[in-house]
């Protein structure tokens, strides 16, 4: 199996747009045949849980295309409506389930069908006094230096 | 379109997902054995070509027909 093209990322960002990076990747990665691994750290451990509940913030975030133009008619200080956050997020689960693009739970397991290694940071689970019952079954927990031990022979390896 | 010995209709589905069930489907398949599949995502049409490319199993045929994208793979 060495002759495996592999490839590494690390998943630092526990928002809804922002988890499908390195399960779309990891999971395509593995169907062209790379042996692949997902180092989950900080934010990025959220994408980890059972209950995946991900939101969306238009918040610091001007690139974030808005419904019916409501970038041009609300001024940002709207965006921090309570209740903003949720609207954005069921209106981004919505478009996405019409345009056909995965569930995360859906890309989440073909991860794992494949047999991408999830690796969850045991310095952050510490940090923030996670409760690893809350996670998925089959992660696997390690520190950086067991990152650089499989990130070092990779062929790809990314930020995200 | 030649002969093919089993279908995928992806249909609907975005990028990753036609690729994903490709390769499930043709991880079912003996070698040899061709599939065709259909999808609707235009982005498909050059990710079916480097999916061929990178796995050893040739595309046989690309082809839009109706505003659908149909593909030959021949598991190799």
């Amino acid at each position: 199996m060495s002759d495996m093209k592999k490839l590494a990322i690390i998943a630092t960002k526990g928002s809804l747009d922002w988890a499908y990076p390195p399960f779309i990747l990891a999971s395509t990665a593995s169907a062209l045949g790379y042996d692949t691994e997902i180092f989950f750290t900080f934010y990025g451990l959220q994408l980890l849980k059972k209950n995946l509940d991900l939101e969306v913030t238009p918040l610091g975030n001007p690139g974030m295309p808005m419904p019916m133009g409501m970038d041009k008619w609300f001024p940002v200080m709207g965006l921090t409506l309570p209740g903003m956050q949720g609207m954005m997020t069921s209106m981004m689960k919505k478009k996405m389930a019409s345009k056909g693009v995965a569930s995360l739970p859906e890309l989440r397991d073909l991860c794992q069908e494949a047999e991408v290694r999830l690796v969850a940071c045991q310095m952050t689970v510490d940090l923030f006094e996670m409760n690893t019952a809350e996670f998925i079954d089959g992660v696997e927990y390690a520190g950086a230096a067991a990152f650089f031990e499989f990130a070092g022979e990779s062929d790809i390896c990314l930020y995200i | 379109m030649a002969d093919f010995d089993q279908e995928l209709d992806a249909s609907g589905l975005n990028c990753p997902l036609p690729i994903l069930r490709a390769k499930k489907t043709l991880n079912g398949m003996e070698s040899g054995k061709v599939l065709h599949i259909i999808a609707t995502d235009p982005g498909s049409v050059k990710d079916f070509e480097a999916f061929a490319k990178q796995t050893g199993n040739e595309l046989m045929e690309s082809k839009e027909v109706g505003g659908k994208f149909e593909f030959l793979i021949k598991k190799g």
